[in-house]
């Protein structure tokens, strides 16, 4: 386990392996294509948009220039990104500071039942959502939520944790029991051996949750626009704002939808940095 | 400095009904560099883990300096722990690895440093203070999982099979370092190994369990020379003691040759099967016709220089045994030669229960 160093092996090359290379790239450019003609419909006037498909124009920021513009009446783009941004941010943080000492109870000193506590996490997802509209949108309106970022904030956090503590879970059955007592041993208290042990090893582990309850909570739509329609709501929102009021919307509604995209790419590849930071940190022994 | 007093300590993993552990009794003087041995599963780490507070005590007690700490956590007992896989924290430098306890104590930062390069200079760990344990060869990981317990300067080093995972030359240089340092720091120490030369080179005194049953406690000479039961006696000792089932009616004899034992042993006491023992070094190769010799053909000859081991096939009861008799290097014996063996040094007598008979 202790070589980092070794590249990624390169066998030999045959034809078949041309062919599974060949295969692959092709599967990733239909892969990669529609986000990438969304982000150059965004460039486009709405009659080159509109019109047979064209790779090569006069690229212009109208149309972003556009739709962040206010509008009276309509959700502005500030308000939803800012809405949209602490939405996130704070379920994504209130999710890990809930699911690290559960996951902690559920793999590294299990509580007894721990396997029926965890199924019942998961079974919170069983029920769809929309079965659980009505009561959820009643209970908003009793305790004068609608239209908050309050709600949106409970709600993606209640949404994202169990999957956050299932996953966590995982992780943390990895962390060598040893290196617990270890710290045990050099007389680290509960917290000292999560902080200073557990959590470091598990940095890749919390990354990638984190990225997930983000990811997740920044492309809610259905929760949004049920308790949330007009105040508060959030990117989502507001993009679908920018397909029904206007006539030929499809070069606006690609910019809306690259600048929607563009937080989560972010995250991604801030994520992606501190887990690959965190496997490199590598062996045990 | 401590003592450690086991005293009739158990362990039953929840879920089992044979205890890990049984009611060990054991008191390790101050000082001591005490070695748990035994065949894998015995109980040794168990046993060790028990007194690091990472096991739970079921019955019994253990004591630190007289101080009861059956209940206390691990955080309490101010005791070090060398692991098998050594445990290192991989997102840390050496350095913090070793400071790591003495920032849990809260100590300074410069006292820290100062501690941790004085365990690096004892260790040879200066040059690679900074690096992480992925960078660094078994040997300097496991000098590291030592420098570890050293800074704390605790009541007890704990070590479970610390040498299993470096090459032979390797452990066999650590393993008389690993005594030295030990002797030099004078900190009591527990060691566990399934090794028993390891035991024997190593231990001031030897604990020897099977089944979670302590067997005998004695220094490495007593053990060899005085085993208290058959598997002692079979465990202690390579190439194994040669211990062979004998029918006790009518006077001890193996292959017709006459077992001397001596004074304290009544042969004619005995009865039903015993097991006698005699080490390889006791038999030797003899001319043929010496009373109470063994007649046999060699089937094998271990030469290791300065001694072979022959391998001697006889019948006993009706069946074919093996004995294997310690000769001088550069012998002129060889395979298929018949040859005659005799009694020549002490002989060990167990009873149909397993125990020691006569001193
Ligand atoms: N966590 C555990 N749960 C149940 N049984 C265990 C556990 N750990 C060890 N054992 C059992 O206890 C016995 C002693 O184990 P151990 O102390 O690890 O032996 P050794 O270190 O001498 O090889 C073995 O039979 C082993 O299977
Ligand atoms: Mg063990």
């Amino acid at each position: 386990m202790s070589n980092n160093n070794a590249g990624p092996v390169v066998g030999k090359r045959t034809i078949g392996g041309y062919l599974l290379s060949v295969l692959a790239w092709f599967v990733g450019f239909l892969f990669f294509f529609p986000v990438f003609w969304m982000a150059l419909s965004g460039f486009k006037t709405e009659a080159d948009a509109n019109g047979p498909p064209k790779l090569f124009f006069e690229p212009t920021t109208e149309q972003f220039s556009e739709v962040t513009g206010d509008t009276t009446g309509l959700l502005s783009a500030g308000e939803a990104f800012s809405n949209s941004f602490w939405a996130v941010v704070i379920s994504t943080f209130f999710v890990m500071v809930l699911a690290v000492p559960a996951a902690y109870a559920l793999s590294i000193k299990p509580v007894s039942k721990w396997k029926d506590v965890l199924f019942f996490f998961i079974s919170t997802k069983f029920l769809p959502i929309v079965a659980a509209i009505l009561p959820l949108w009643i209970i908003a309106r009793e305790l004068d939520l609608l239209n908050t970022r309050l709600v949106l904030i409970i709600l993606y956090t209640a949404m994202n944790l169990p999957l956050a503590i299932w996953m966590l879970r995982s992780f943390f059955s990895e962390v060598p029991k040893e290196l617990i007592e270890a710290a045990q041993i050099d007389g680290a208290k509960l917290w000292g051996q999560i902080s200073s042990v557990i959590l470091p090893i598990v940095a890749p582990g919390l990354a990638a949750t984190a990225l997930l309850c983000v990811i997740f909570a920044w492309n809610e739509f259905f929760l949004a626009v049920q308790l949330n329609p007009i105040e508060g709501s959030t990117v989502p929102i507001w993009v679908t704002g920018n397909v029904s009021t206007r006539g030929n919307f499809l070069a606006k509604l690609s910019a809306a939808s690259t600048l929607a995209t563009l937080p989560v790419i972010i995250a991604g590849w801030m994520a992606q940095k501190r887990m690959i930071r965190g496997l490199a940190m590598g062996a045990i022994k | 400095m401590a003592e450690v007093r086991f005293d009739a300590a158990s362990r039953i993993y929840p879920g089992t009904e044979v205890p890990a552990v049984n009611e060990l009794n054991l008191d390790i003087a101050d000082g001591e560099l005490l070695v748990l041995v035994g065949p894998s599963g015995s109980g040794k780490s168990t046993a060790l883990r028990m007194l690091a507070g990472l096991e739970f005590i079921d019955k019994g007690s253990v004591f630190i300096n007289d101080k009861d700490v059956t209940l206390a956590p691990p955080q309490d007992r101010d005791i070090a722990m060398v692991f098998q896989n050594y445990a290192l924290y991989p997102q840390m430098s050496v350095a913090a690895n070793m400071g790591f306890a003495l920032k849990q104590q809260g100590i300074p930062k410069d006292e820290r440093r100062k501690r941790v390069e004085e365990a690096a200079r004892i260790l040879d760990l200066e040059p690679y203070l900074d690096r992480k344990p992925k960078n660094l060869s078994g040997g300097q990981r496991q000098r590291v999982a030592m420098g570890r317990a050293i800074v704390r300067s605790p009541q007890v080093f704990l070590m479970d099979e610390p040498l299993s995972n470096l090459d032979a030359k390797l452990r066999v240089q650590t393993r008389t370092e690993l005594a030295d340092l030990q002797a030099r720091l004078g900190v009591t120490t527990v060691y566990v190994t399934h090794d028993q030369v390891e035991a024997m080179t190593m231990g001031h005194r030897v604990a020897v369990l099977d089944h979670g049953v302590l067997q005998q406690v004695a220094r490495p000479r007593d053990l060899y020379s005085k085993p208290e039961n058959r598997f002692v006696a079979g465990f202690i000792g390579s190439p194994a003691m040669n211990l062979v089932d004998v029918d006790a009616t009518n006077g001890i004899a193996i292959a017709g040759g006459t077992v001397p034992f001596d004074d304290s042993v009544n042969v004619a006491n005995q009865s039903g099967t015993v097991s006698v023992g005699v080490r390889p070094e006791h038999l030797s190769l003899v001319t043929d016709g010496t009373p109470d010799s063994i007649a046999g053909e060699v089937t094998v000859v271990e030469e290791l220089g300065s001694e072979a081991f022959v391998h001697v096939r006889t019948k006993h009861q009706g069946d074919d045994l093996t004995l294997v008799v310690r000769d001088e290097g550069e012998t002129s014996t060889q395979r298929g030669d018949q040859v005659s063996v005799a009694f020549t040094g002490p002989t060990h007598l167990f009873g149909a229960d397993g125990e020691r008979v006569g001193d």
